[in-house]
């Protein structure tokens, strides 16, 4: 029996590559079944499940949160998204970006452990430079 | 002079710091390994996306999508990618030397600049320097996600559809090696898609659903995104590179701290001793002359 490669991978990742004899995706036109030798296909992905059927019948799902689907005839690729999408949790993104910046440009630095570290060695240095120097007038 | 038991305390709290820096670059030192491997895991689906665009602007020659299309610059926009914690050595001062250097070259021109940043290191910068900031997003932690990404990502994508910006740049650090990071420009839009060898010569083409238009849209989007997510994970390695090498020396020069430290400890305990002595035999000769 034919098999079709399966790779799906998102931005941050491998999520699985092997070998099926039919992938199942939810396209947002609805879902398709992908089988070895279909034709050259492009289309987006909802969120939704992804099945992947191996030649002994055993299936392994995948769950995506949408993303781009692409076929070849002997691979399938789905291009999965790491986060929900869409145009207006994109936007409220952009948004809470900018909102962020705004927030960030007027308030005060917040001061961390690490600096307060780094001061503190600086300190250190100072206290032993000026010893050095109390040593030399000696 | 300083007392010994002054001194005594000095050095212990030096020895502390060394303590301190030395965990840290541990610490880094087994985190570069992991942000590579985040390196390299997002190459896959960039070499993927790469291809589908390719196929894709291959595919339409009539659409033209605003983000291939080259236009008279009035304005552009960078995408400044830093560390959100400091203690890496010269890695964010390179890196804002950079930038600033390229967002005047651009304001010679007359050619205004807006940013957008990511970092909390980025932010404070610009906070002191000034600078048109659209949108910000920092504290991503150890394993920048494309999540965290997106809406500062967004604003310029916006900027750039509305015309507003012309051109989009990012600004990251660039991992050479675990002891060599240098700064980088890389353009992102207009973007230009370079196909590999022998490609374009395959005269076949996918079937769309819903529309190649849309589909280009939505590749494209996401094609910038997986760089400019790339670049932050890029960024990532380089600081705890450059942290690793920033705490090895400041482990080092703790050390020598202490060695100075102890030596004059030595030398003060010495000169009470010779003291109490003199007092002594000095008062020995005086009962018995």
């Amino acid at each position: 029996m034919a098999t079709i490669k399966v790779d799906i991978v998102s931005a941050e990742g491998e999520i699985h590559s092997g070998d099926a004899a039919m992938v199942f995706a939810p396209a947002s036109m609805g879902e398709v079944g992908i089988a070895p030798r279909h034709a050259p296909m492009l289309t987006t992905l909802k969120p939704g499940e992804v099945r992947v059927q191996t030649e002994e019948g055993e299936e392994e799902a995948f769950y995506i949160t949408g993303g781009m689907l692409e076929i070849q005839p002997n691979q399938v690729t789905i291009l999965a998204d790491t986060a929900l999408r869409g145009d207006q949790l994109d936007e409220a993104a952009a948004l809470a970006a900018q909102q962020q910046a705004e927030k960030a440009l007027e308030g005060a630095a917040d001061e961390t452990d690490v600096a307060k570290a780094t001061a503190e060695l600086q300190e250190a240095r100072a206290r032993y430079r000026a010893s050095q120097k109390m040593k030399g007038k000696r | 002079m300083a007392g010994e038991k002054e001194i005594r305390s000095k050095i212990a709290s030096v020895k502390n710091m060394q303590k301190i820096t030395s965990a840290m670059e541990k610490v880094a030192a087994s985190k570069i390994r992991k942000a590579q491997l985040q390196m390299e895991a997002s190459r896959p689906y960039a070499q993927r996306i790469r291809r589908v665009v390719g196929h894709l602007t291959q595919a339409n020659p009539d659409y033209k999508h605003p983000y291939l299309m080259q236009r008279e610059i009035d304005r552009v926009g960078f995408i400044i990618i830093s560390t959100d914690r400091g203690l890496c050595g010269g890695l964010n001062a390179n890196m804002f030397k950079t930038a600033i250097g390229a967002i005047a070259e651009w304001q010679e021109k007359g050619i205004k600049v807006d940013l957008s940043l990511v970092g909390a290191k980025a932010v404070q910068f610009f906070k002191r320097m000034g600078g048109n900031v659209l949108g910000t997003a920092s504290h991503l932690g150890d394993e920048p996600s494309v999540n965290e990404l997106i809406g500062a990502i967004r604003v310029m994508l916006d900027s750039y559809e509305e015309g507003a910006i012309d051109r989009l740049y990012v600004i990251h650090n660039e991992f050479v090696s675990a002891m060599s990071q240098k700064p980088i420009i890389v353009p992102l839009l207009p973007c230009t898609v370079e196909l590999e060898e022998g490609e374009l010569q395959e005269h076949w083409d996918y079937l769309y659903e819903p529309d190649a238009a849309e589909l280009l849209d939505d590749v494209l989007t996401r094609y910038i995104e997986s760089q400019v997510y790339r670049g932050a994970v890029e960024n990532f390695a380089c600081e705890m590179a450059a942290k690793m090498v920033a705490m090895k020396s400041a482990t080092d020069n703790a050390g020598e701290i202490i060695d100075g430290l102890q030596l004059e400890y030595n030398k003060a305990r010495q000169a009470a001793i010779t003291q109490e002595i003199s007092e002594i035999v000095g008062g020995a000769a005086a009962v018995s002359g």
